[in-house]
């Protein structure tokens, strides 16, 4: 007699009816769609823009741009290429970025604290502020800076000066610029040797107050430190620095450093409002911790401040984070409303009149939006190493 | 198995979209008639040019060039819809097909003919790249523009030929760029710049908008050539003779003396020309795919160039520009079309 075998678990579905093979399978033919559908997408657009004799390519990239641009970070003129512009565009988005993040992040935290105030006043008016300015449209607010406020400054031969150096009109502020001289290397010298310093003092400090439970002064010294050495490099190297200062030559002054009004509209607005979106943060982080905390901490007497800086707000950076990266992101790509009043950024300059010039459409616009994409995803990365950092630490 | 079956349906709905959005294979002139009107790519606000009248009417001399192809193929100068669009929009508009002809002070160029997909079908105004700048400053010439701060509109050829000239020269400027033609007049009042640049003929459309046209004055240099007319997608022959030879029978016929008032007269007429020109002779109009009297309707409702010119942007109106180019290559200008036969 042969020997059976008997499998004492019951025969599995037949394989349409397992619930395995069939998710796997629906999730085969949920991705060939979506691939097929992009590709449907891409080769249709292709076949469509030669059939209509449109042509295509990034070649333009390397044609000369031909157009001039007011602003620019780096090197450009009219005979440079119209990848050039795209450098030029990116540097000014990132610019008017980065000085709205730090602006708003400063003016935000002062309004989430004010918001909270004891002090009826200061509460009201920050409560009004952050009213008023977050249900304004921001193109409004642009539109307010750049042609109700800072279009009526006096021409340039009225200028307001300061010191025959500082000077404001409807073109612009402009600014003594510092020219560094031979051996102003050696303040750059005083101020990396100032900063190892810094850093060197605060771990020694560390290390002594948990050691002892002394506290060193350590933010008075430390900046100290940051000013006075550099300064002293400054002395010994013979005062290596002129300053280029803007004068009136024909229309317009010429020299030092100018910030157009485009530049400042956008910049102020773009602070002012995201501010108020993250005064809300701020509160609602504050709010988040609770009043237990404090209160314990004032029981082991802690001062004020003290209990705002090493218990209430590490906790409440926990809350606030992730949604101040959305108002980061969220700015960057604000940003973009640039174009309506002329701040040569990206979008106005390279899909702007870069599109414009060369006729490709498709590739321009397909290059900014990667450009976007890949600054908000950056953003969002920083933002995202830093909230852990932050997080609750699980030991 | 109701999981797959809805992804059935899904994938059968987005296999029609994409096969539909691909077989609309039909002729430019065949959709027009499907649709039942005109649809023309115009500014959103040019005097003289194109510009809504106080009842909402769209008026100019780019809204009558549309105006007359609309009569041309549907025998009513109402059938036409006007789509407003930025330097920046019109020609990707034309491209994606959401205009039929874009009639919006476009200047030719190799490039837009050559490279985009377009073909420009003639010119219904020659014009030129000028300087506005306020009386007060004391300039008299666009050489002495050195170190100028200059509003222009972005997308246009002008933002090219202003970098050229002033590199020619070897002259430095400060351009702001603005989106549309309001807003470099608002920047060129509010003092933001010292100069506007734009074609001749937008530069006395826009002067008329200042608060004090005559503060502000024209410099007489012209420092390039820019050839507006009409452009229509590559790739429809027939469109492109339609809209192209509709221009050239109003200049005909403003060369031959047909005119609004005398076209009725004129159908009696014993000339070979204005037979051919109204339809009253030969098949001219199928030929080209329209109704054989098109040339008579059109002189009838919108009229010769002559008249469209002198209506719009003529010595008469608020613009006050001279013929000068625009006359007929018989009065001295450089108007000529090729002759209807």
């Amino acid at each position: 007699m042969k020997k059976q075998t008997i499998d004492s678990r019951p025969a599995g579905p037949k394989p349409w009816y397992d619930p395995r093979i069939r998710s796997i399978f629906f999730q085969i033919v949920t991705l060939s769609i979506v691939f097929w559908a992009g590709w449907t997408l891409i080769d249709n657009t292709l076949s469509n823009m030669q059939s209509r004799g449109i042509s295509t390519g990034f070649g333009f990239l390397d044609e000369t741009a031909g157009f001039g641009i007011i602003m620019s970070l780096v090197p450009y003129d009219a005979t440079m290429s119209y990848g050039r512009t795209f450098w030029v565009g990116l540097t000014n988005t990132l610019l008017v970025s980065a000085m709205g993040v730090v602006a708003a992040t400063i003016l935000g935290f002062i309004l989430g604290v004010a918001r909270l105030s004891s002090n009826w006043l200061v509460a009201k008016v920050a409560l009004v502020y952050i009213e008023v300015i977050r249900n304004i449209p921001l193109l409004l607010q642009i539109f307010f800076w750049y042609f109700a406020v800072l279009s009526n400054l006096p021409s340039p031969r009225q200028s307001v000066e300061v010191g025959n150096a500082l000077f404001l009109n409807n073109r612009g502020l402009y600014l003594p610029e510092p020219v560094a001289q031979d051996g102003f290397g050696l303040v750059w010298g005083g101020l990396v040797a100032a900063i190892i310093a810094v850093v060197a003092l605060r771990i020694w400090a560390k290390k002594r107050q948990l050691a002892t439970g002394q506290i060193f002064p350590t933010f008075k010294v430390g900046v100290a430190v940051l000013l006075l050495l550099p300064a002293l490099a400054y002395l010994v190297a013979g005062q290596p620095l002129t300053w280029d200062v803007p004068a009136l030559k024909g229309f317009n002054f010429g020299g030092g450093i100018t910030i157009i009004p485009e530049l400042a509209a956008l910049w102020i607005a773009l602070s002012l409002y995201t501010a108020s979106f993250i005064a809300e943060i701020v509160r609602s982080g504050i709010l988040s911790v609770s009043k237990g905390q404090t209160e314990a901490s004032k029981a082991l007497g802690l001062p004020n401040s003290l209990t705002l800086r090493l218990v209430v707000i590490p906790q409440a950076m926990r809350v606030i984070i992730p949604p101040l990266t959305s108002q980061y992101l969220n700015l960057v790509k604000n940003s973009s409303l640039a174009t309506a009043i002329g701040y040569p950024d990206l979008v106005a300059v390279f899909m702007g009149t870069t599109l414009n010039q060369t006729g490709q459409a498709v590739e321009v616009v397909a290059i900014t939006m990667a450009v976007y994409l890949t600054i908000s995803l950056l953003i969002s990365l920083f933002m995202n190493i830093y909230n852990r950092a932050v997080a609750i630490k699980e030991r | 198995m109701n999981n797959a079956k809805s992804i059935a349906v899904g994938a059968a709905l987005i296999l029609g979209a994409f096969t539909a959005s691909t077989a609309s294979a039909a002729t430019t002139l065949e959709s027009v008639k499907e649709k039942g009107h005109l649809q023309c790519g115009v500014t959103s606000g040019l005097p003289g040019f194109s510009q809504p009248d106080e009842n909402g009417n769209w008026t100019g001399i780019d809204v009558d060039t549309c105006r007359a192809v609309a009569v041309a193929i549907f025998g009513d100068a109402k059938a036409v819809q006007f789509t407003p669009l930025t330097a920046k929009e019109r020609l990707t508009a034309l491209q994606s097909g959401e205009i039929d002809i874009l009639s919006r002070n476009t200047t030719w160029t190799l490039t837009r003919d050559a490279s985009l997909g377009l073909n420009f079908t003639g010119v219904n105004y020659y014009d030129g790249q000028g300087f506005l700048i306020n009386k007060g400053i004391g300039v008299d010439d666009a050489t002495q523009l050195d170190g100028a701060t200059v509003c222009i509109q972005a997308g246009t050829t002008t933002e090219l030929n202003l970098a050229d000239y002033f590199r020619a020269k070897g002259m430095e400027f400060k351009p702001i760029v603005f989106d549309t033609s309001e807003q470099t007049v608002q920047g060129f009042a509010s003092g933001r710049c010292d100069v506007l640049t734009s074609d001749r003929s937008q530069l006395a459309a826009l002067r008329s908008k200042l608060a004090d046209p005559s503060s502000a004055k024209i410099l007489p240099n012209t420092i390039s050539k820019e050839p507006l007319g009409p452009v229509v997608r590559q790739g429809d022959d027939q469109w492109f003779n339609i809209v192209k030879w509709v221009l050239f029978t109003q200049i005909n016929a403003e060369e031959l003396g047909v005119t609004m008032d005398n076209v009725d007269d004129m159908l009696k007429s014993d000339n070979p020309n204005i037979q051919r020109l109204l339809g009253t002779d030969g098949d001219m109009g199928a030929k080209l795919g329209v109704p054989a009297d098109f040339g008579y309707k059109v002189v009838k409702q919108v009229g010769n160039y002559g008249e469209m010119y002198n209506r719009n942007v003529g010595p008469d109106t608020a613009l006050g520009l001279d013929r000068g180019l625009n006359a007929l290559w018989t009065d001295g200008g450089i108007m000529y079309a090729p002759p209807v036969r």
